[in-house]
């Protein structure tokens, strides 16, 4: 096993520290708050069914922030908001998946990869300079958001519909990353 | 805060029918119920296992403290007492958030090129006095929230340990993490709604 030492796209294994339940001591409760059954193959959310309540509540609210396609801000930039914080917060797993569909929706893989190997104050042009700003000043404890970020993002082009997916895209990673970072680790994924 | 149908957000939010704001949160229907049903789920469950209501809302309040989100952090504390904890509990509260509050977020990163990026900040361990009224468990669940909070890439499985000596279970263990992580999301929610809110 390799821990991963710097951010990156490639896709990465996460191994737990606690111990998931077994797939064959799952009761239906616990399958369901899986919502996905295929997830069943995951030790994380197999961990997280420990709280079945808590994980399928987790899972829809996830789901509707970033999934949801009724106007607001498009799927890139959402995906963007949350490598952002997860690059500030320092998840290198959330940071890996959420920087890969940034990047298959945007097609701007260069300007990604500019935010994963030179931090959260890349220049990666205003509107996403803006996106990413914002992210960050959420993701501060105690929070640095203001006025100055929502004018910023208007200036950007985004309309309030839009700004409340950053906000909320934004505070699910400072979600997420929690889990993530604290339940286990990274490990490179094993070769073919 | 004291029932657990109004939806909390809005509340904390001062988001009324019609509004503009409540108009943006319908747009996202599932993400507004499901925000609500995590708040159930973790503070008012169906099956609370061996994580008491008294725990639950004095991380809570800790959580909210120590984010300097002062509203929210009454709303927990609110709740605590109705649980019956004592006021002794809630200075203690009180105390460690004080002692507790710093800037985040911080941490070390694996040895690598993000070594540069390391940034020192402390680990908070409970004082005597407020440990006396926090109890072992509480203490332990205090100490690992303030790593969840403000450098949760410092994270390690000794973390862990520590939680399962105080007597967490590894599913108490799931939901505490639930909790902190939830109302690091909630309380962002809130404080970015507001300021959207704020500027028509």
């Amino acid at each position: 096993m390799t821990t991963p030492t710097a951010f990156t796209r490639a896709p990465l294994d996460w191994l737990p520290w606690l111990e998931p339940l077994a797939a064959d001591e799952m009761t239906e409760r616990h399958m369901a708050s899986l919502v996905d059954a295929a997830r069943v193959k995951s030790p994380y959310f197999r961990l997280l069914a420990r709280d079945p309540d808590a994980l399928e509540a987790r899972t829809r609210t996830d789901k509707d922030i970033f999934y949801n396609a009724d106007a607001g801000l498009p799927r890139a930039e959402r995906e963007l908001a949350a490598a952002a914080t997860s690059r500030f917060n320092g998840c290198l797993y959330c940071a890996s998946v959420h920087a890969r569909h940034a990047a298959t929706y945007s097609k701007r893989e260069a300007d990604v990869d500019r935010l994963l190997d030179a931090g959260v104050t890349a220049d990666l042009g205003e509107r996403w300079n803006a996106i990413v700003t914002a992210s960050v000043a959420l993701t501060a404890t105690p929070s640095a958001f203001g006025p100055e970020h929502v004018d910023r993002l208007r200036r950007a082009g985004l309309d309030d519909l839009a700004i409340a997916d950053v906000i909320h895209a934004a505070a699910f990673f400072n979600w997420a990353n929690r889990l993530m970072l604290s339940l286990g680790e990274p490990a490179a994924a094993a070769g073919p | 805060m004291s029932g657990t149908d109004a939806d909390v957000i809005d509340a904390l939010v001062g988001i009324t029918p019609g509004s503009p704001l409540d108009a943006i949160r319908a747009r996202r229907p599932e993400a507004r119920a499901h925000a609500q049903a995590t708040y159930r789920a973790l503070f008012a469950p169906e099956s609370p296992g061996n994580v008491s209501a008294r725990e639950r809302f004095a991380v809570g309040a800790f959580v909210a403290g120590v984010h300097g989100a002062t509203a929210i952090a009454d709303c927990y504390a609110e709740r605590l007492a109705e649980s019956g904890a004592s006021a002794a509990l809630k200075e203690a509260i009180d105390a460690a958030v004080k002692e507790a509050r710093t800037n985040g977020p911080y941490g070390r990163y694996p040895a690598g090129p993000l070594s540069r990026e390391d940034t020192a900040g402390s680990s908070y361990r409970v004082g005597a006095a407020i440990r006396r009224t926090l109890g072992p468990r509480l203490a332990a669940a205090f100490e690992h929230t303030h790593m969840l909070v403000f450098h949760p890439r410092d994270a390690a499985p000794a973390a862990l340990q520590a939680l399962l000596d105080a007597g967490w279970s590894t599913t108490d263990i799931v939901t505490l993490s639930q909790i902190v992580a939830f109302l690091s999301f909630q309380i962002r929610v809130v404080a970015g709604l507001r300021i959207l809110a704020g500027r028509p």
